[in-house]
């Protein structure tokens, strides 16, 4: 039998999941994953983390818990102190390993490599040929293996790049039964949704908010959709270097979006107390408050925002943008 | 060129003497205030940690009173403080404060960029005058430090009510009069002696309890709603984690000087609880409780802003620590609607259970 790795559905999943999922099939370990996200997973979360902590966290813990219970023989919770050249994630992400050993009972062994970009990129070709030890004894196999899965992390980001969803790309990779060209959504306004990405692609906390703008007859893009160049780019008229990389994602996404000709609207999704958060979204805030007429709405989410509320200020927030995009011009003069 | 810097506790006793040492004058922020807070709060992010609205309300408060020239220290991260500088200065500047920032960091590239922005303020000082005005100031840090830990001990033991704080007050005043090393050491000595002249009971037993968890905090007794002398009339010694000098000497001499305290011991004692640095002090935080278990505290009280992300990771592992080594810890989360009584109640039950614990332990 095999021997049984389970990846929590949360934090990096969203952009790791291929190249850790083919890394370990290749080594002939069966992945398993969490269930989706929803009231329970969260639930047990909760009770098992700090209040303080941040919704996105809440949740991966709940993740972690979920697949502790399936059983598995091991849950991957890598360390990932930086996935970029002298940038972090978030002091959070640095601690989620011990957060979930000191919290969560009855865990299976816990595997956190640290990857860490902080130095340099060899560092994590160490660490992924530390990991593959424990699985083969065959150093080739593990590089086989590893570079398979930078091939199928390669595929995924050419999928988010032709302007599909986490989701759309994962079901285009690995779900036979799903058509392989889906038809894109359309709609008469353009959104950007800017914000973590466990925080925009969990259906369950987003509250499905992409699926429900699309719905409204909106198509949206987000800060994935963007080549790293032009992220970075545009990032780069910060005063000071962002030492975050989901961060400079976010900044350089609002900044790409403020200044297009074809965004009608933007939306800003933080989790409630979010330290980054609330430093890049001021900054983006203040540079399309400050340099462009651009309808903006941030959007705050914890475990007690109500749906009901979520959806009336969406509602409201589409109606601004069309009541603007309306040949209004024609009608003053 | 008017020089102000955002408040941190008795840190202005440093800089301010670092800066008249180079003859250059300095706007002194106005003491925090609650007015303080509630302008950072007005036009600070909602969710900023406590200290970057404290910074915004005393670069506005100082501006009125004529400062121009501002000086931040920032960081590369992974906490916030690292940007807190650019965040500021752009509200800042969209309110109209017109301020020429100084940000004293780590290099990006070269160790000039850190020296043109030195420049900046200093001007044609020599760079020896710059270093002797920097040992200068480190002086007083430790001059304020050596004071600081008088007042943990002799507080609890004070016989009239407040009589420590008034001493503090003064010998603190001393030391930030004093213009040149010469006379910071006679200021020192006076202070000691106006520390000595509390009247004290030797004899009387105290609870002793660590002050560990996010640096502004614990050094800055606006934030921390008077902790130290809340605690200190409760009959507790306190001892803090994080020292002005040290911290210093750890992050801006890079260790240099030897045979002071340094918090390199909590982060070796932080494993196995926690692993990794996690920014901030949240692994000195971690490692902390071990040490002052050791030490003999009888418990630990954990200090931070709310959304503090260092601190919450290791909020969410110290009680865990605690159960290790059968200390207790408590946390105390401060934020801008924190007020005094409800933090006075909760330090009275700990403090309880600590006698009772103590008392136990005796029969
Ligand atoms: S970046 Fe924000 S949402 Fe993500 S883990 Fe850190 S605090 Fe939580
Ligand atoms: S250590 Fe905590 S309070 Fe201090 S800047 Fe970082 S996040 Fe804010």
């Amino acid at each position: 039998m095999s021997v049984k790795v389970g990846i929590p559905r949360a934090l990096l999943y969203y952009y790791y999941y291929p190249l850790w999922k083919d890394f370990f099939e290749s080594l002939g370990c069966e992945v398993v994953l969490s269930d989706k996200s929803n009231k329970g997973i969260l639930d047990s979360g909760i009770k098992n983390t700090v209040d303080e902590a941040c919704l996105p966290v809440k949740l991966a813990f709940g993740h972690v818990k979920n697949l502790a219970d399936k059983p598995v023989d091991y849950i991957f919770i890598p360390r990932l102190v930086s996935v970029a050249y002298k940038e972090y994630i978030c002091p959070k992400f640095l601690g989620f390993p011990d957060m979930a050993r000191q919290n969560i009972v009855g865990l299976p062994a816990v595997i956190d490599t640290t990857i860490s970009f902080m130095r340099k990129r060899h560092n994590v070709d160490q660490a992924y040929k530390q990991l593959g030890k424990k699985f083969s004894g065959n150093p080739i196999k593990v590089r086989q293996a590893y570079h398979k899965g930078l091939r199928a992390l390669a595929k995924y980001n050419q999928l988010l790049l032709k302007g599909h969803l986490p989701e759309e790309a994962m079901s285009i990779m690995y779900d036979r039964s799903a058509k392989a060209s889906q038809v894109k959504p359309c709609g008469d306004l353009n959104i950007a949704i800017i914000g973590h990405p466990y925080n925009i692609y969990d259906p369950y906390i987003s509250m499905n908010i992409i699926k429900r703008l699309q719905s409204m007859g909106v198509v949206v893009v987000t800060p994935d959709h963007l080549s790293e160049d032009e992220v970075r780019h545009q990032a780069g008229r910060l005063p000071k270097k962002l030492f975050w990389t989901l961060g400079q994602r976010m900044i350089g996404a609002g900044y790409h979006y403020a200044e297009s000709e074809d965004i009608d609207g933007i939306i800003h999704i933080a989790a409630f107390g979010c330290g980054p958060d609330s430093m890049t979204g001021e900054l983006i805030e203040r540079n399309i408050r400050g340099s462009t007429k651009l309808p903006f709405l941030n959007l705050t989410l914890d475990e007690h925002t109500g749906e009901a509320g979520v959806i009336t200020r969406l509602e409201a927030f589409l109606d601004m943008v069309r009541w603007k995009n309306s040949p209004k011009k024609q009608f003053i003069s | 060129m008017k020089v102000t810097f955002p408040h941190m506790g008795y840190l202005y006793v440093c800089v301010k003497g670092l800066l008249e040492y180079l003859d250059i004058e300095v706007i002194l922020p106005p003491p925090t205030s609650k007015r303080t807070l509630t302008l950072g709060t007005k036009y600070g992010p909602e969710f900023a940690c406590m200290p970057l609205k404290l910074n915004l309300g005393n670069m506005i408060e100082a501006s009125e009173l004529g400062a121009d020239t501002l000086i931040m220290i920032g960081g590369c991260g992974p906490c916030r403080f690292g940007y807190y500088a650019q965040v500021e200065y752009a509200i800042l500047k969209d309110l109209g404060y017109h301020y020429n920032m100084v940000v004293l960091e780590p290099p990006d590239k070269h160790i000039s960029e850190l020296t043109t922005r030195i420049r900046k303020i200093t001007g044609n000082k020599s760079w020896v005058q710059v270093i002797k005005a920097i040992r200068f100031a480190y002086q007083k840090s430790r001059a304020v430090d050596e004071v600081e830990l008088m007042s943990f001990k002799i507080r609890p033991r004070e016989l009239v009510l407040g009589e420590t704080d008034r001493a503090l007050a003064k010998a603190i005043k001393e030391i930030d009069n004093a213009a040149s090393p010469q006379q910071l050491q006679l200021a020192l000595l006076r202070s000691k002696d106006i520390m000595n002249s509390v009247a004290i009971d030797p004899n009387r037993p105290v609870i002793k309890i660590a002050l560990i968890g996010e640096i502004y905090t614990l050094l800055d007794p606006f934030s921390n709603l008077n902790i130290e002398r809340h605690l200190g009339r409760l009959g507790v010694e306190v001892d803090r984690s994080i020292y002005l000098s040290e911290w210093i000497n750890d992050h801006l001499f890079m260790g240099l000087l030897k045979g002071i305290r340094s918090t390199k011991e909590y982060c070796q004692s932080a494993a196995p609880f926690l692993n990794h640095f996690v920014g901030g002090h949240g692994l000195e935080t971690i490692g902390s409780v071990s040490v002052y278990a050791k030490r003999g505290y009888h418990g630990a009280i954990q200090l931070f802003p709310f959304t503090c992300m260092p601190e919450i990771v290791a909020q969410s592992i110290l009680p865990k620590v605690g159960d290790a080594l059968a200390m207790p810890v408590m946390t105390l989360i401060v934020d801008e609607h924190s007020g005094e009584a409800g933090m006075i109640t909760r330090l009275e039950a700990f403090v309880d259970l600590l006698t009772r614990k103590r008392e136990f332990k005796a029969n």
